[in-house]
């Protein structure tokens, strides 16, 4: 019979199961904290309090006086201490039967992780069935294992990145490769980006190759990589794209002056002999250039074939010349 | 076996004989990639021949290369999440010796697919127990005996542990609960 339980028995059983609670009087003064409340540090010891002074409620309704409590007891109420709004508190409303006392049960529900660090919880805050430590092991556990997973993400980035700038590169001169020019202009026609194609075939180069050997031949490509480089804006991208092939792929549509000088910068770059094992090597090019500008819908594949037919004008003109490709009167030839 | 084992191998050896031994010792087990991914699972025999090709350069018995595996575990400030999840156990070192039967349950419920050696505690009165441990990989033993002679020590309890005569599993006899001050443990983990 509960008449016959002296309430301090009570409280020290509640003390182990419940550890975080307030019990009341008939009158809402707080007659007894769980020790868990002495932790908390609240301003004032809240025994002898008015517990409404002490704890602010908030849900299923803000705003009660101790006398609605008993309505919403058995509900699952959210509240805070008003010394200490930044901690969200649930908890139920229990009238112990057969007495005018009421207990107040408190959890930190879901903000037991920081309400752990803020007052310095440990173990034996809470009872042995109470499942608040095997949550905390199960977040700890959780943000370590996040840690490998993050970990695990930037090795495999890094290793992304790594493949794909092996993939796009020409491995003998470190610039672009054919992937990269596909990739590259298919992108930027896709965006309808205005690009100028220039085409850069080498001259003399199979006789350096066969002449000179095959050293000399790779010294005179890395050369040419050097040289066209020169003539590239942070925009603009180059590749090799085939054995003594080259393209530029210039952001933008550039007027003939543009394209003249750029040409010319390349043409005379390429022949100026080329100092490899204490002789020179010579070699020449030949360029064929056209413009997305000049398309309705510019496709890659008919802007290379037309830079190729301009580049096969330059050859067939006598090498060492660039023609850019139009589209109103056949080819003009520089 | 999971990474996760493989890869607390790995850092042991990088952690107790530098990383140039770790280098030379997964290249001589053709370790693909020279790494664990923590994440993975591997063939339980590359661990056995990571431990057989360790045992061998660092010309160390294989029982006392995986004790000192189990005390580096539980002990060395690269690993000391782990520490604290075996901390979070008892409150003392009795309360975890009591829990040790769910270790492999606390495991499962951090990484699912990761399985320990099963345990069995058996109270003997008077500060006595004896650990039963399935074996499910070989050495797991010395493992688990290394790991519970660092978390004695890490509680402050002064205790002699062994590896049981009569079956296979550890033998435990605390003689004194607060030898020393231990090691500090806070529910709340530092930032």
């Amino acid at each position: 019979m509960a008449g016959c339980i002296h309430p301090a028995a009570v409280f020290a059983l509640l003390d182990r199961t419940s550890p975080f609670h307030l019990a009341v009087d008939g009158t809402g003064t707080i007659i007894h904290a769980g020790p868990t409340l002495a932790k908390i540090g609240l301003a004032k010891s809240p025994v002898g309090r008015d517990l409404l002074s002490v704890v602010d409620i908030l849900r299923p309704i803000s705003g009660l006086d101790f006398a609605d409590l008993h309505r919403v007891a058995g509900k699952k109420l959210h509240m805070r201490f008003r010394d200490d709004p930044g901690t969200r508190l649930k908890g139920e409303f229990c009238p112990l039967r057969g007495s005018d006392i009421s207990v107040l049960d408190l959890s930190f529900g879901i903000g037991i992780v920081d309400a752990v660090r803020q007052y310095g919880l440990n173990a034996r805050d809470f009872s042995h069935t109470d499942l608040a430590v095997e949550m905390l092991y199960l977040v700890e556990a959780k943000t370590a294992v996040i840690g490998e997973v993050k970990k695990l993400n930037d090795r495999l980035r890094t290793a992304v990145v790594d493949a794909e700038t092996r993939a796009f590169t020409d491995t003998l001169t470190g610039i672009g490769n054919r992937r990269m020019f596909d990739t590259e202009i298919e992108k930027r026609l896709a965006a309808d980006e205005r690009v100028s194609l220039m085409l850069i075939d080498l001259d003399h180069f199979k006789t350096v190759n066969d002449t000179r050997g095959h050293a000399a031949g790779d010294q005179v490509l890395r050369h040419v990589a050097q040289i066209l480089t020169g003539v590239t804006r942070s925009g603009d991208m180059l590749a090799r794209v085939g054995g003594d092939e080259f393209i530029i792929l210039f952001a933008g549509s550039l007027d003939i002056e543009q394209l003249d000088l750029i040409a010319s910068r390349v043409i005379s770059g390429i022949e100026t002999p080329i100092p490899y094992a204490r002789a020179f090597a010579r070699v020449s090019a030949s360029i064929g250039i056209t413009q997305s500008v000049n398309y309705d819908r510019p496709t890659s594949d008919q802007m290379l074939r037309d830079a190729d037919r301009a580049l096969y004008l330059s050859k067939d003109a006598g090498k060492g010349i660039y023609t850019i490709f139009n589209p109103k009167d056949g080819m003009g030839i520089s | 076996m999971h990474g996760l084992i493989n890869r607390a191998i790995q850092c042991f050896i990088e952690d107790t004989y530098g990383s140039s031994a770790w280098i030379e010792i997964a290249a001589r087990s053709s370790l693909p990639d020279g790494e664990f991914e923590a994440l993975r699972l591997y063939d339980p025999a590359l661990t056995d021949t990571l431990i057989a090709t360790a045992t061998k350069h660092l010309d160390k018995d294989r029982a006392s290369l995986l004790e000192d595996l189990g005390t580096y575990l539980v002990s060395h400030p690269n690993r000391a999440s782990l520490r604290r999840l075996l901390r979070f156990g008892g409150q003392n070192f009795d309360d975890f010796l009591h829990s040790i039967d769910d270790l492999p349950d606390w495991a499962r419920l951090a990484v699912p697919d990761l399985t320990l050696p099963g345990l069995e505690l058996h109270s003997l009165g008077q500060g006595e127990y004896r650990i039963e441990i399935e074996e499910n990989f070989r050495g797991a033993i010395h493992v688990a005996l290394g790991l519970l002679r660092g978390m004695a020590d890490d509680y402050g309890v002064l205790a002699v542990l062994s590896l049981s005569s009569d079956h296979p599993g550890v033998a435990v006899q605390v003689h004194e609960h607060q030898f020393s001050a231990g090691r500090d443990f806070h529910l709340a983990a530092s930032l």
